[in-house]
């Protein structure tokens, strides 16, 4: 892409992700981006919050607690300047991605030098199709299928299309998961990333959420007796895919030269990015497409990339990715501390999580230059994000 | 065991927080009602607390702490179970128990800290005192400890720990002064006082809190509080006991003990402290004041909001312009406030244009001081300016809903500026007149429509008074009365209907009053005796500064008007008259006049200070019993909500009924009682 300023990631946190109806029952969902914010801002205290000159806040539900132009709100209640701008925006699971790029765009064209994005979606508060309306003519006119408007159909549906996955892959998936995810938790590999948030219960009074809800322990044996709600003798179960979640995330993109003016620090440069469409109903097999026009626009192959933070919406779509670029269902570079099959996927936060572990495995690879988010996306979409470690060492030899 | 059949329960909830490697346990106080219904302590509370005290131990966590639920900590004793206290024994059994419960967070040898998210105030703000660390948020709404005001003393813990906390001045300022003029803190105020170890904000205190507490008690944030100075202790009390009595003359007893327990926190053993704080609490409680006090608080908290005899407010008309008749000072202070209030365009008028522009002058100079004094932001103020506006043309008026006259005091004038109005306002326009005195039925009476016609009576300063005095004529209709009651509520005033009776209540109280203390003086008594033979009441003024507060003049016209209606009752006392027509003031920096006092010395019969109290008191019983068969208003409970919000009669003598029920006057008096036994005094 050709750039007029560098944009780099500085410093992304989220909240605990809480499993819908679960620790988060009574929080509302725009204190948990709040919390985040503020704590961007409180861990960076060598920004000057007037500095922020928007803040874009991502949902996928924009009514209630996630409404009234979110990323304004959420700004102004976060104890931000007044003459700090925000707005909303809306691209279902890639809402913060979308945060991001947009963003960025911004950035790099000079329009502003900082800017924070986030996400979150409380799908207990919001459940998913919360008040939707359908135009007719979807049906009418076969636009699409109607089973790609159930994301778990669309997963069953990219099954089908690709039966070398099987149920068995996907649960083995899934249970990596799960076990990477508790050795990051055990190793503390996840908990800095994490604003412990203040949860209200009528019945049991406040508590503190510093922990993910989801993870759990299981096993192939288990992962068997999982119901296929979208299928009867389906393959796709909790077990394979991500849940319904509470959670927030927010991330500080700036111009690298203000970055650096301002001492923040500058952990990983913004690379190209690409969102396509696909056939809704595999709306699962998205990121392949969107990676194939970010690494064209950045000018790199597959092979440049030595990481990445894939989201697993479920794990078949993951496994597509895998299989379409010939990388093992458990290679280390993929999700090394597991993904929203065992963290979760609140919808709209989910791509600044991605973001903030692929800066901190930068962090820890100094040999890795390229590194890579990417996301499947509802009604159709993928979406990917290439990022160059700010650390990376082959450049100075 | 003592109970309460009727308590709201505040229950304390335990459950286990994690802050790295640190383990808490947090208590939250919630009665599981929003924050409407604040968070209290009955004896079930405190048993509850106890409990949780208990659970929360077991858990053998690094530290223990205490919040309350959103916007409100805890505040306080829950006073409705007061009346369920009936003998000494079960007042001190609730000393004890509070105490008890809360020395468990003190002596704890586990870190114990509040989390103060809210409001605190009295036995919730002793809670927090308790605990080894405090955390404030900035934005609880209000901190104190205001027993002493419904007369009680802090008697849980708070005049023996907050002293030796934040030193005597703070102590003195919390406990006394402040309850006194109706103050709380604010949390930058309290936490600059020392009452808390951090201030932080709301939108993430809890979590703030919290990771402030793992680092006390890991030793990576340090505590530092200032010495308190031991020193001043005995001066500064001394001081405010002479203020006190100066101000009260001693009628407050809570004052009083609240000032012997600020002493003995200087030396005393906590354990003597507050042994001694629950005896003097009981005492509080089964006494005559602290029951006339939490009658009174009654009053102005529930009666005051909902008053009784109302039309359903349904009926009210909405009111989208006032007219302002008139553009004196009174006038204008109407005209700033309810262009303040209700934010709609306020109009004046007067007989000329110099009076009309000083009046839309004096209003828009008020706004410009509510700006500069940070209590109006601009573009609001700009709003306001732009809704006041003045005419010397009265046609203005003609789209009004709600005219309000504030002209001379002269009933023919008054008529006269109805007839005249009549012609240009909608028929449906309510007419409302600020008297003082007149009424408002003989003012409507040759009105086309005179069911419109209501009074409403303000309190001068008409900024500061809440009471208004809501008059209903012999014509005056629901409509215009309902209208006129959610106005008030508008203005934030507490309304109370009255009949159109001479003078209403406050003033036809006060008259009746001060001139039994006038005729004292034309009987001889020396002045000064005279004026000061109430002192042991703690009224707010003593009635000669009262007199020249309303000007000496103004009291004679009402006197006089009195007298034309009541004349066996209401004399025109010479002494009165003298005074107005010498044209000299009673005070003189803020003494009396000397010349005055010699102006009104010598008569044939000097009272002893006794009788000057005595008779007057007697007035005023009489007056009252007469008022309530005449209907002036629904019940005594009016008429003690009207002296205590109109005239500022204090707490402790419940307005005034529950003294005069109390001392035996009413029966001595009257025959009877003016309120059931139990009500508003101890039980015997």
């Amino acid at each position: 892409m050709p750039h007029v300023r560098e944009v780099v990631f500085v410093d992304g946190v989220r909240t605990p992700f809480g499993k819908a109806g679960g620790m988060y029952a009574e929080t509302r969902a725009d204190d948990l981006v709040i919390r985040c914010i503020r704590e961007l801002m409180r861990r960076n205290p060598q920004l000057p919050p007037e500095r922020v000159e928007e803040v874009a806040v991502a949902a996928t539900t924009q009514i209630g607690d996630q409404g009234l132009t979110i990323g304004r709100t959420a700004a102004l209640l976060s104890g931000l300047p007044k003459t700090v701008p925000g707005y909303a925006i809306d691209r279902m699971c890639a809402g913060a991605m979308t945060a991001v790029t947009t963003l960025a765009g911004g950035i790099a064209m000079g329009a502003y030098d900082v800017a924070i994005a986030g996400g979150v979606e409380h799908m207990g508060r919001h459940p998913m199709g919360e008040g939707v309306d359908p135009n007719p003519r979807i049906l009418a006119e076969k636009l699409v299928d109607p089973s790609a408007l159930v994301m778990g159909s669309t997963a069953e549906n990219l099954h089908d299309r690709l039966p070398e996955v099987t149920k068995e892959r996907a649960d083995r998936y899934g249970l990596n998961s799960q076990l990477k995810t508790a050795k990051a938790y055990a190793n503390g590999r996840l908990q800095p990333d994490m604003v412990p948030v203040a949860i209200r219960s009528a019945e049991q009074g406040w508590g503190l959420a510093t922990a993910d809800e989801a993870p759990r322990e299981t096993s192939m044996e288990k992962l068997a007796t999982l119901k296929t709600p979208f299928r009867p003798h389906g393959r796709v179960t909790a077990g394979n895919s991500a849940g319904l979640n509470d959670g927030a995330t927010a991330a500080l993109l700036a111009d690298e030269e203000t970055a650096r003016a301002l001492g923040l620090p500058v952990a990983m440069r913004m690379v190209s990015y690409g969102f396509v469409g696909v056939e809704p109903e595999v709306m699962g097999y998205g990121p392949i497409p969107s990676t194939e026009k970010a690494l064209a626009k950045a000018g790199l192959s597959i092979e440049d990339i030595g990481l990445f933070e894939l989201n697993e919406a479920f794990a078949v779509q993951v496994l597509a990715f895998l299989d379409h670029y010939g990388i093992a269902d458990d290679d280390p570079r993929v999700n090394p501390w597991g993904g929203a099959i065992a963290i979760g996927h609140p919808l709209a936060s989910s791509g600044i999580r991605l973001m903030t572990q692929l800066a901190r495995h930068f962090a820890e690879h100094p040999e890795v230059r390229y590194g890579l988010t990417a996301m499947c996306i509802g009604i159709g979409m993928g979406g990917t994000v290439i990022w160059e470690n700010a650390n990376w060492e082959g450049g100075a030899k | 065991m003592i109970g309460h059949p009727k308590e709201v329960v505040t229950h304390a909830l335990v459950r286990s927080v994690h802050i790295g490697g640190t383990k808490g346990a947090l208590i939250t106080l919630d009665n599981g009602f929003d924050h409407t219904k604040p968070t209290s302590f009955g004896p079930a509370g405190l048993r509850e607390l106890d409990a949780a005290i208990t659970e929360a131990t077991a858990q053998e966590p690094a530290f223990i702490a205490i919040t309350g639920k959103p916007f409100i900590f805890c505040v306080g004793a829950d006073i409705t179970g007061i009346p369920y206290l009936t003998t000494r024994e079960q007042a001190v059994e609730l000393g004890e128990l509070g105490h008890r419960v809360f020395a468990r967070l003190r002596d704890s040898t586990i870190p114990t800290f509040a989390f103060i998210n809210g409001a605190a105030l009295g036995g919730g703000l002793e809670v927090a005192l308790h605990c080894h660390f405090r955390t404030l948020s900035g934005g609880a709404a209000a901190l104190g400890l205001p027993e002493v005001a419904i007369g009680l003393v802090p008697g849980w813990g708070g005049t023996q720990l907050l002293p030796n906390l934040i030193g005597i001045p703070g102590a003195a300022q919390v406990i006394l002064q402040n309850p006194l003029t109706q103050k709380t803190l604010r949390p930058k105020q309290a936490f600059e006082l020392g009452i808390a170890d951090a201030l932080f904000e709301p939108a993430d205190f809890l979590e703030r809190s919290l990771e402030w507490a793992a680092g006390v008690v890991s030793g990576n944030i340090g505590i530092s509080r200032a010495e308190v100075d031991r020193e001043m202790w005995d001066g500064v009390l001394f001081f405010a006991k002479q203020q006190l009595d100066e101000r009260l003359h001693g009628a407050v007893p809570s004052a009083n003990k609240a000032l012997e327990l600020l002493a003995l926190a200087k030396d005393a053993s906590f354990a003597d402290g507050t042994a001694a704080e629950t005896q003097g609490l009981a005492d509080l409680l089964m006494g005559d004041e602290s029951r006339a006090s939490l009658y009174a608080f009654d009053l102005v908290q529930r009666r005051a909001k909902r008053p009784v005899g109302v039309p359903d407010k349904a009926l009210a008309r909405p009111v989208t312009k006032v007219g302002v008749v008139g553009a004196g000072l009174m006038a204008s202070q109407l005209a700033l406030l309810f262009v303040r209030r209700l934010q709609v365009p306020v109009v004046l008028t007067d007989l000329d244009q110099s009076r009309v522009d000083k009046g839309v002058a004096y209003v828009r100079g008020e706004i410009d001081k509510l700006v500069s004094k940070g209590r109006l932001d601009a573009g609001n103020a700009a709003k306001l300016r732009g809704l006041i506006s003045g005419s010397v043309d009265k046609s203005v008026f003609s789209n009004a809903d709600f005219v309000i006259e504030a002209v001379f005091e002269d009933l023919e004038v008054k008529k006269q500026v109805w007839s005249e109005l009549e012609k240009i306002v909608e028929p449906s326009a309510i007419l409302a007149t600020n008297t003082s005195s007149l009424s408002v039925t003989a003012m409507a009476a040759d009105l086309e429509h005179p069911s419109r016609v209501v009074g409403f009576h303000f309190f001068n300063p008409v900024a500061v008074l809440p009471l208004l005095e809501v008059v209903r004529g012999s014509q005056t209709d629901d409509v215009a009365l309902a209208t006129a009651f959610a106005v008030a509520k508008e203005l934030r005033k507490s309304a109370v209907l009255v009949k159109d009776a001479p003078a209403f209540v406050v003033n036809r109280l006060l008259t009746r009053f001060s001139t039994e203390i006038f005729r004292a003086i034309d009987a001889g008594t020396d002045m000064a005796t005279a004026d000061s033979a109430l002192d042991d009441l703690g009224l707010p003024m003593r009635p000669m500064a009262l007199t020249q507060l309303v000007g000496p003049a103004i009291g004679l016209h009402v006197g006089e008007t009195l007298h034309r209606a009541f004349p066996s009752r209401f004399l025109v006392a010479t002494s009165l008259q003298a005074i107005v027509d010498s044209g000299q003031p009673i005070m003189v920096d803020d003494e009396l006049n000397p010349d005055v006092v010699k102006l009104v010395a010598g008569g044939p019969a000097p009272l002893a200070a006794d009788d000057v109290r005595r008779r007057a008191l007697e007035a005023v019983a009489e007056e009252i019993r007469i008022m309530l068969d005449e209907g002036v208003v629904a019940e005594a409970q009016d008429i003690d909500l009207c002296l205590i919000l109109g005239a500022g009669w204090p707490f402790h003598l419940g307005g005034i009924t529950p003294y005069l029920d109390r001392s035996g006057i009413s029966e001595r008096v009257t025959g009877k009682r003016f309120l059931p036994a139990g009500l508003a005094n101890a039980p015997a």
